[in-house]
């Protein structure tokens, strides 16, 4: 026997195996950066009065604004590649994913300047609670970017075989990779008010 | 066009080499039996630092008899035990219990092996995932064993690890720290794959309400496990960063160690480490104890010839006990100055989250009414079960009570609750599981005399080792004390329990002996069996015994539910779930 | 899979474009209002609700979450319900305290 709606869909539920798992790990990941939130909040709450620094006192909003229309604009390109998928075009395909995937490279880039520049005026993660929290959300964030490339560069180089082999097998993982790169997006989306201005 | 994945690589199985079959091997049936022989180590190497720790508890200040002079001279000088090294069999034996023991043998190891063939699909639905979940689980389980090699030994702060005593902890704690990151990991990509495989694979007719128990509080145990472990993730990461890069997450303001002022920059919360860690550990308590009532609930249904009591208040009994599980989670925090609006709050929730668990507890007892009861060895673990779980849920109310928790936290009280309700709780309804399924992974069964010792000696001690701790919890007796209380005047009254509760520990481990010797006698030597042995009527009997790579012979179809025993009119006293007519 | 046509996915690429453009202006409004003179509890306030509608149209269109089966849609609600409960029962607790 085989293994059942690893690419068609199941007509009770109407989602493919992948699709129900990709989503799963999403659920897990926005309690993961949840909990992360979550210690921001009681750690600013629980900060004595004029401890807490804002944001714009130590970050680059420039820089962050930057970056996120970086991101935001790797997810439209990210779906883009999907798209071009779903319309049997491999070429743009392959163009919209090495966008992404530079877009992404940008975003990591800005970021390693960031922190240089921080480190460089001996802002460590020990300095303050605030910093602690900031490197610890950003440099798990900017972890999941790396994860996201290795990914997405695999898609788009070794693993882009299986188009000419199962090519609606193919769409459905690019699919999944675009949910998961557009949560990394939704989580910049998040993390970029919340430490950087207010 | 190739649009379907075939199971691994059903068509070429007689290809595959001895690693790739046993070691390294995709099918769902050898990976569940890899996680119950790595969890059953596990299981007996932490009963193993109890059996210790019990030594000190009756005869404090004693050299260890036989063993002492192998613990070293860090951790024992002597053969006499250290505070220090009390402190660290204490963490792990609470640590490598309940997450190298029990949860991989209930989920990784029942749920990988009966699950898929309980629904009739012929595998899990991922896998390679589900390989890569047993590997990266004992690579954890591993890291945590080393860590007692590292300087200064294991990880002592308790299995809890509240800061700010783990963040200046030895270096074992970072250890801890890891491994935990390794095995949460393990967890989740596992309970992903569980949720997509109950969903998406179930046979064709196998509606929600037509699933067997056991899958149903499976489903909500990946559930928990997917939602509830994220948050310690982060507070490990939260907590090694503060032991490794400096920072100051868990650490107050002005905190002084051993008379100096610690360098860090301050500002940090200690009971942010408690919300996180307890916002996973209770529904991890549910985890626990879910599997179990699944098992027992099956074995019983079987054992009865009669179909469960009460299986649709079951069913939603359990997927409500998810839920609440949830927003429970300060019942451990009742001492920590919380406010009587917030721990009114989290007191009134324990109580609602007791419903459920008394609903299905009494919906299994009064399944046993009017029964023709086989009195195997699987049914005497199982219905054991039953009272032993009463136990230890009854004396969980008063611990829910914030009034009454003030004196009975942390105390030998609330070890007695949580250890009834896990040792003679779900460790029963474990060995019920393995004497009641070995059969389908071996085609042979367990010995029943043998079973039968096993089953009489442990009840005895187990109830020898842990009703005492209720007396000795209610004379306000402390835990994690490594001199047994000593030196405290107000427990020297229940001090003298000490040395009944160690026998009957020692006790305990001798009678696992017999279990040890029929699990390996019977892989070879037990009797042989058919597909059926039990005359059950769920998907996985209707399979050869062990069933071949890709599970079913032809693809199953469902027609009934899952517990038609006794049908009126039928021909045999079970009718299978996947049978035609 | 399902069996969108060739017409579909392009109107599914204007939405795209139309998202994208959307989510630019409100990635200015998010760092212009954090220049307005407010107090913190409103900026904050402010600062999440416009966070919250540039990711509801990220998760709704680029991740086709408005079109999406209930099994997806009633996992994510029960994760959203305990994430608030992650992100204010803590405080909660803080805030209630015996002694001051």
């Amino acid at each position: 026997m085989e293994i059942p709606y690893t690419v068609n869909t199941r007509a009770d539920t109407g989602l493919n195996n992948v699709k129900l798992g990709i989503w799963l790990f999403l659920a897990s990941e926005v309690m993961l950066f949840g909990g992360l939130f979550s210690s921001y909040v009681l750690l600013r709450v629980g900060a004595e009065p004029g401890t807490w620094p804002l944001g714009a006192e130590i970050l680059s909003i420039p820089l962050a604004t930057f970056n996120t229309i970086v991101l935001i604009a790797s997810s439209v390109t990210m779906v883009m590649a999907w798209a071009s998928l779903k319309l049997g075009n491999l070429g743009k395909y392959k163009l919209y994913m090495g966008s992404t995937v530079a877009l992404a490279l940008v975003f990591l880039v800005v970021k390693a300047f960031e922190y240089a520049d921080k480190f460089s005026h001996h802002l460590y993660p020990s300095e303050s609670t605030f910093l602690g929290i900031y490197f610890l959300i950003t440099g798990l964030h900017g972890l999941h970017i790396v994860g996201g490339v290795i990914v997405n560069s695999y898609f788009l180089f070794p693993g882009v075989k299986m188009w000419h082999t199962a090519p609606e097998r193919f769409t459905n993982r690019i699919e999944a990779a675009g949910l998961y790169w557009h949560f990394v997006d939704l989580v910049w989306i998040f993390l970029f008010p919340v430490l950087y201005l207010l | 066009m190739d649009n379907v994945t075939t199971a691994g690589h059903a068509e070429h199985e007689h290809e595959l080499g001895f690693w790739q079959k046993y070691f390294f091997s995709q099918d769902h049936k050898v990976i569940g039996i890899q996680y119950t022989i790595t969890a059953l180590v596990f299981l007996l190497f932490g009963f193993l630092l109890m059996m210790i720790m019990r030594w000190q508890l009756a005869y404090p200040g004693q050299p260890i008899p036989v063993i002492g002079g192998l613990m070293g001279d860090a951790n024992a000088p002597g053969g006499i035990m250290l505070p220090e090294f009390y402190n660290q069999l204490g963490a792990m034996h609470g640590t490598i219990m309940v997450f190298l023991g029990v949860v991989p043998l209930a989920v990784g190891g029942f749920g990988n092996f009966v699950v898929p063939l309980q629904i009739g699909a012929p595998d899990m639905a991922f896998p390679k995932l589900n390989m890569a979940s047993y590997w990266v689980f004992l690579v954890g389980g591993l890291v945590m064993f080393a860590s007692f090699f590292a300087p200064g030994g294991a990880a002592n702060s308790g299995w809890t690890s509240y800061v700010p005593l783990s963040v200046i902890a030895t270096q074992g704690q970072t250890w801890w720290l890891i491994g935990m990151t390794f095995l949460i990991t393990s967890s989740l990509l596992g309970a992903i794959n569980f949720i997509v495989t109950m969903v998406q694979l179930r046979a064709p007719g196998l509606t929600w309400m037509r699933l067997p128990f056991f899958v149903w509080t499976q489903l909500v145990t990946a559930f928990l496990l997917l939602l509830a472990f994220p948050p310690l993730e982060a507070a490990a990461f939260l907590q090694l960063m503060d032991r490794v890069a400096g920072t100051s997450f868990f650490l107050p303001s002005g905190l002084v160690v051993s008379g100096q002022a610690l360098e860090v920059s301050g500002g940090g919360s200690a009971l942010l480490w408690q919300h996180l860690f307890w916002f996973l550990a209770h529904p991890e308590v549910y985890v626990l104890i879910l599997p179990a009532m699944g098992i027992t609930a099956e074995i019983i249904a079987c054992n009865t010839r009669k179909p469960l009591w009460g299986y649709r208040p079951m069913v939603y009994s359990v997927v409500f006990l998810g839920f609440m599980s949830f927003i429970v989670w300060a019942h451990h925090m009742f001492l920590t100055g919380m406010g009587t609006m917030i721990s009114a709050f989290f007191q009134t929730t324990t109580m609602i989250i007791s419903i459920p668990s008394v609903i299905i507890l009494s919906a299994l007892f009064i399944s046993l009414y009017g029964a023709s009861m086989r009195f195997t060895t699987p049914m005497l673990f199982a219905l054991a079960f039953l009272p032993m779980f009463g136990i230890g849920g009854l004396t969980g109310l008063p611990l829910g009570l914030a009034a009454a928790d003030i004196h009975l936290h942390d105390t030998l009280y609330v070890i007695g609750h949580f250890h009834y309700v896990v040792a003679p709780g779900t460790i029963f309804a474990l060995f019920a599981g393995i004497y009641h399924w070995f059969p389908k992974a071996t085609g042979r069964k367990m010995n029943e005399v043998l079973g039968k010792i096993h089953f009489w000696g442990s009840l005895v001690c187990m109830n020898g080792v842990f009703m005492p701790m209720m007396i000795q919890g209610l004379a306000g007796m402390n835990r994690r004390m490594y001199d047994g209380g000593i030196g405290y005047e107000h427990v020297q009254d229940v001090l003298h329990w000490n040395t009944m509760m160690s026998f009957s520990a020692w006790g305990l481990g001798l009678f696992q002996v017999f279990f040890i010797i029929n699990f390996f006698m019977s892989i070879r030597r037990g009797e042989k069996t058919n597909d059926n042995p039990w005359e059950a009527t769920t998907l996985e009997w209707e399979t050869p015994s062990p069933p071949p790579h890709g599970n079913f012979l032809s693809p199953p179809e469902v027609h009934r539910g899952p517990y038609e025993y006794s049908v009126p009119g039928a021909a045999t006293d079970f009718t299978p779930q996947g049978q035609r007519s | 899979m399902s069996v969108d046509s060739v017409e579909d996915i392009k109107k599914h690429i204007k939405v795209y474009i139309m998202v994208f453009v959307a989510l630019m202006v409100l990635t200015v409004v998010t760092v212009g209002v954090a220049y307005l003179p407010l107090t913190v509890p409103i900026a904050i306030t402010l600062a999440l609700i416009i966070a919250s509608i540039k990711g509801s149209l990220v998760a709704s269109y680029f991740m086709h979450l408005a079109a999406e089966k209930s099994a997806i849609y009633w996992t994510l609600l029960v994760t959203a319900a305990f994430f608030l409960v992650l992100m204010f029962v803590p405080l909660l607790t803080t805030l209630d305290t015996i002694s001051r």
